[in-house]
């Protein structure tokens, strides 16, 4: 098991104490997280990794699921696609049913003193509020930058009955009459996908894909859809490569439920073909030791896409140490200071002139590599998200600008 | 000898679901939006860049630049120097008073593109006490070397700006012990001009020096 001391030789023992000073003053509080699932997504894989932490720093942290049928889970399907723009119809007999599963839920769970809810699926159990009282807080992980009108009238219904809405990008910010609050998300440092790797592995995984490490390797790891735009990363590596030798790798995995899946892998494999040094990777769930030793491995990474949610995958490049070339969109400006921590662009030619520079000029490429490797240490670590959620608890309990605790 | 004791601050960032699209919604937000968000934007990138280099950025500035392309401008609001000031309404005041000089000079008005707005956001500031403690100068150099650096970010910037004092916590207990001089060093030190580690190294360095006279 990881221990919250692992954590000291990577942010320093001050910053592992302040997480200590603030749960102290956490003591005897409960905090109640609550999702719609207990495995599988970017959620529970944080609740599973951050609520031990939390135990160990003292901070009393319960997660409860909620039970809902297969027509319940169809429905806040639908909320999760209309919220990211597809048109989706939703009738009133199932805004009745997901109403109904929330409060089926209220009744069966024993609150904790802080009620943590994360994403659409339970947002309603705050009805329970004017019987119970508690502290409620909405999480929302999703892109909530353009929501379709009519799910978000209904959810809207009920935000302003919590304490604060929390959102992971400041484009997802609402008019609300509530505090809103932004905690982005991060990466652990220890996971498989970001640990340190000796070199014996990374040459093991580049050997055993054919790719030669003594060549500039560019590489993006990411699905294959249309908004992380492999096709234009292919065209900016050929503009790229007129005047730099390189090798491209472009991995991820196979998007099974996305109907356009094999549609974008057709039309990558078909810009990729007669040039043996592009390397398309169709990489299995089980990868995340393969996807940190490419990282490790590449010289350049990139991250092209078009739209994006937050692209935690910036940060794991960046703290790789990795000079990154990344779409100036979603979260992304978040990761990356332009030309300080890292390179944003808007072209598949700004993209390949980049390219070009970064590896022309690899001094400079460094230093993008280690300010931006600083930044996410500073930043985008789970020790940080940890800390924001420990501020998020207390503030519920302290007003004002400045709070002496 | 009465101790220094140091505190350490955490923010947590606050979104005002506000944003500007245009240099004249951005003097609109500006003129709007609480202290704490003005503060938050001119002081942002110092705590979360603080190894980058040891320019005086703020989110402005930094806005114009690369989304508007507008440079003459945002060198104006690059050049807008928080140490001259006692508090947020002086510097408020006069980054509005760039952005209107702006928008009276020039006919040009750029619109940035759908998703690169500019979000005003804001920060609540907890304080806490460190534990950590001086009594001597050798002590303190020790202790700085010790604390994080939102220690060094609370006792030089919040103070002075955010909560009055007039002037930085260090200076104003190195006068209290009698050194002076070392208290007016301090104080004329342009702490936006270093990065965050290197103003530790300096203050360290300095101390040291009046810890062996």
């Amino acid at each position: 098991m990881i221990r919250i001391e692992d954590y000291i030789p990577i942010v320093g023992q001050a910053t592992v104490d302040e997480l200590g000073l603030l749960a102290d003053r956490l003591r005897g509080k409960t905090i109640q997280n609550i999702n719609s699932t207990a495995v599988g997504g970017g959620v529970a894989e944080i609740l599973s990794r951050m609520i031990p932490l939390l135990g160990q720093l003292g901070v009393s942290a319960a997660w409860d699921v909620i039970k809902g049928d297969e027509k319940f889970f169809e429905i806040t399907k639908k909320f999760h696609n209309g919220l990211h723009g597809v048109p989706v119809e939703i009738d009133d007999g199932e805004y009745a049913h997901f109403l109904e599963v929330n409060r089926y839920n209220a009744e069966q769970i024993r609150f904790g003193d802080i009620v943590f809810v994360h994403d659409p699926q339970p947002i309603a159990l705050v009805e329970k509020r004017g019987a119970i009282g508690k502290n409620w807080l909405w999480r929302c992980h999703i892109d909530f930058s353009r929501p379709d009108p009519k799910i978000w009238e209904f959810l809207r219904q009920f935000i302003p009955r919590y304490n604060a809405a929390v959102f992971s990008a400041p484009a997802f910010s609402q008019k609300l009459p509530i505090p809103q609050i932004l905690i982005a998300p991060s990466i652990d440092p220890l996971s498989d996908k970001n640990k340190e790797l000796d070199e014996a592995t990374i040459d093991a995984v580049f050997a055993r894909f054919g790719i030669d490490r003594s060549r500039p390797v560019v590489t993006q790891i990411s699905r294959f859809d249309y908004l992380k735009d492999p096709v234009g990363v292919i065209k900016a590596y050929k503009l790229a490569k007129q005047r730099v030798d390189m090798q491209l790798v472009v991995a991820g995995g196979g998007a099974t439920d996305d109907p356009e899946g094999p549609i974008i892998m057709e039309e990558v494999r078909r810009e990729a073909e007669k040039d043996k040094d592009i390397f398309v990777l169709f990489l299995p769930p089980a990868s995340d030791i393969e996807i940190n030793a490419l990282q490790r491995g590449s010289t350049v990474i990139l991250q092209k896409s078009l739209k994006e949610g937050f692209g935690l995958t910036v940060s794991e490049a960046l703290w790789k140490g990795k000079p990154t070339i990344a779409g100036a969109v979603g979260g992304i400006p978040l990761q990356i200071a332009h030309k300080y921590s890292g390179i944003l662009t808007h072209s598949i030619e700004g993209t390949a002139q980049w390219i070009k520079q970064l590896i022309s000029a690899p001094e400079y490429a460094r230093r993008l590599g280690i300010n931006g490797k600083e930044h996410i240490r500073n930043n985008f670590l789970i020790t940080r998200h940890i800390k924001d959620y420990l501020l998020l608890f207390l503030s519920l309990f302290h007003e004002g600008d400045v709070v002496y605790l | 000898m009465e101790a220094f004791h140091f505190f350490t601050k955490l923010d947590q960032t606050l979104l005002l679901g506000l944003r500007a699209r245009t240099i004249a919604e951005l003097l609109t937000g500006i003129r709007s939006v609480p202290d704490a968000s003005i503060y938050f934007h001119t002081h942002r990138f110092l705590q979360q860049h603080h190894f980058l280099s040891p320019e005086p950025p703020n989110d402005f500035a930094y806005w114009v630049t690369n989304v508007l392309s507008d440079d003459a401008l945002a060198e104006r609001l690059w050049s807008v120097d928080p140490v001259r000031f006692e508090g947020i309404s002086g510097l408020r005041e006069t980054l509005i008073g760039v952005l209107e000089s702006h928008l009276a000079s020039t006919e040009r008005r750029i619109e940035c593109a759908a998703g690169e707005e500019f979000h005003f956001m804001a920060c609540k500031t907890f304080v806490l006490p460190t534990g950590h403690s001086a009594r001597t100068l050798g002590e303190f150099a020790e202790q700085m070397g010790q604390v994080t650096i939102n220690s060094v970010y609370f006792h030089m910037f919040d103070a002075k700006m955010r909560l009055k004092s007039g002037e930085n916590d260090f200076s104003r207990w190195f006068r209290d012990q009698g050194k002076t001089a070392l208290a007016i060093e301090i104080r004329r030190l342009d702490p936006y001009s270093y990065t965050l580690d290197g103003l530790r190294r300096q203050i360290v360095a300095l101390v040291k020096k009046y810890d062996s006279h």
